[in-house]
């Protein structure tokens, strides 16, 4: 065999690698518009909903829109990912509902709904502290165990996440700042990396 | 120094190359699957598939779901551990 049959070797090798196991790789612009709804939602909750910096309590109508708005940002930003992820994987000519992707969800749903589960028992019986370290590591860890079934990086966007989530933990009191870091601040970096090599390939 | 020697024949083929580049970064894969990320014949990709578990480097269970029998092959520790020393050589290879 010749050098050009050794180098397309290498190169259907990678190519098969990555349609068989990356579930074409969310695009990096639905990372931007996560960080970016999260970045909007925190920015609501500073200036209607927490007015006085003080703690919020259960059951108040405060309480009840905070939880509106984490579910509205959560919502919008899967709906974004679903919505450019499909886009993107047309124009690749793959499948996006295939084994793959069966898998990614699974590894990801499992440690995320773990936590959100924990985060409510914690919530119901006045345990709101930890909330936003915990979201932050449970989300971190729900993307380290989804990025086996990737190849692309993020699961370094997930120990950036355990990671902020662990210092948020040691830091009481912060929680707010570190979740508009975690979910804000790092999916726009993480999404405009990702953007920029999709660009260049 | 043996780079010859880790290249590997059995590997010295598209499909078979293919076959265990999916496994690789896939736990495990059933025959369709297979076939559609090859674009291959079932007898062709059949034929590779046997060649491949007769040297132990894939791993094939079958089991039924929903009454119908599913295929699922895996890539056995030797299989990984030959195709890393393949991957390697041929680098080497390219880089001399």
């Amino acid at each position: 065999m010749s050098e050009q049959d050794y180098l397309k070797d290498i190169s259907e090798i990678k190519n098969l690698m990555n349609r068989s196991s990356r579930f074409i790789s969310l695009s990096g612009l639905s990372g931007i518009f996560a960080g970016i709804y999260a970045l909007i939602g925190a920015g609501v909750a500073y200036f209607f909903l927490l007015p006085n910096q003080d703690y919020v309590t259960l059951h108040s109508w405060n309480f009840k829109m905070l939880v509106g708005l984490l579910i509205a940002v959560a919502v919008l930003s899967v709906v974004t990912a679903f919505l450019l992820t499909t886009r993107k994987a047309k124009a690749h000519n793959a499948k996006i509902w295939d084994d793959t992707t069966k898998r990614l969800l699974l590894n990801f749903m499992i440690p995320l709904v773990t936590g959100g589960i924990y985060i409510l028992i914690k919530l119901n019986s006045q345990h709101y502290g930890l909330t936003a370290a915990l979201m932050l590591i449970f989300y971190g860890l729900a993307l380290v165990n989804a990025s086996k079934y990737t190849i692309g990086n993020v699961k370094y966007l997930g120990y950036v996440e355990i990671i902020a989530g662990l210092i948020c933990a040691a830091l009481p009191g912060y929680g707010f700042y570190f979740w508009v870091f975690g979910f804000g601040v790092m999916h726009i970096i993480y999404g405009s990396i990702m953007y920029f090599q999709e660009k260049k390939q | 120094m043996g780079i010859i020697e880790n290249i590997n024949k059995l590997f010295d083929h598209r499909i078979r190359l293919g076959i265990m580049s999916i496994l690789m970064v896939n736990d495990d894969a059933d025959f369709n699957r297979l076939k559609e990320l090859l674009d291959v014949t079932d007898g062709n990709l059949a034929s590779h598939i046997k060649a491949l578990e007769n040297a132990e480097y894939i791993l094939v269970e079958k089991q039924f779901i929903d009454r119908k029998p599913n295929t699922r092959y895996s890539a056995t520790k030797l299989g990984k551990m030959e195709f890393k020393k393949h991957i390697d050589a041929l680098e080497k290879l390219i880089r001399k």
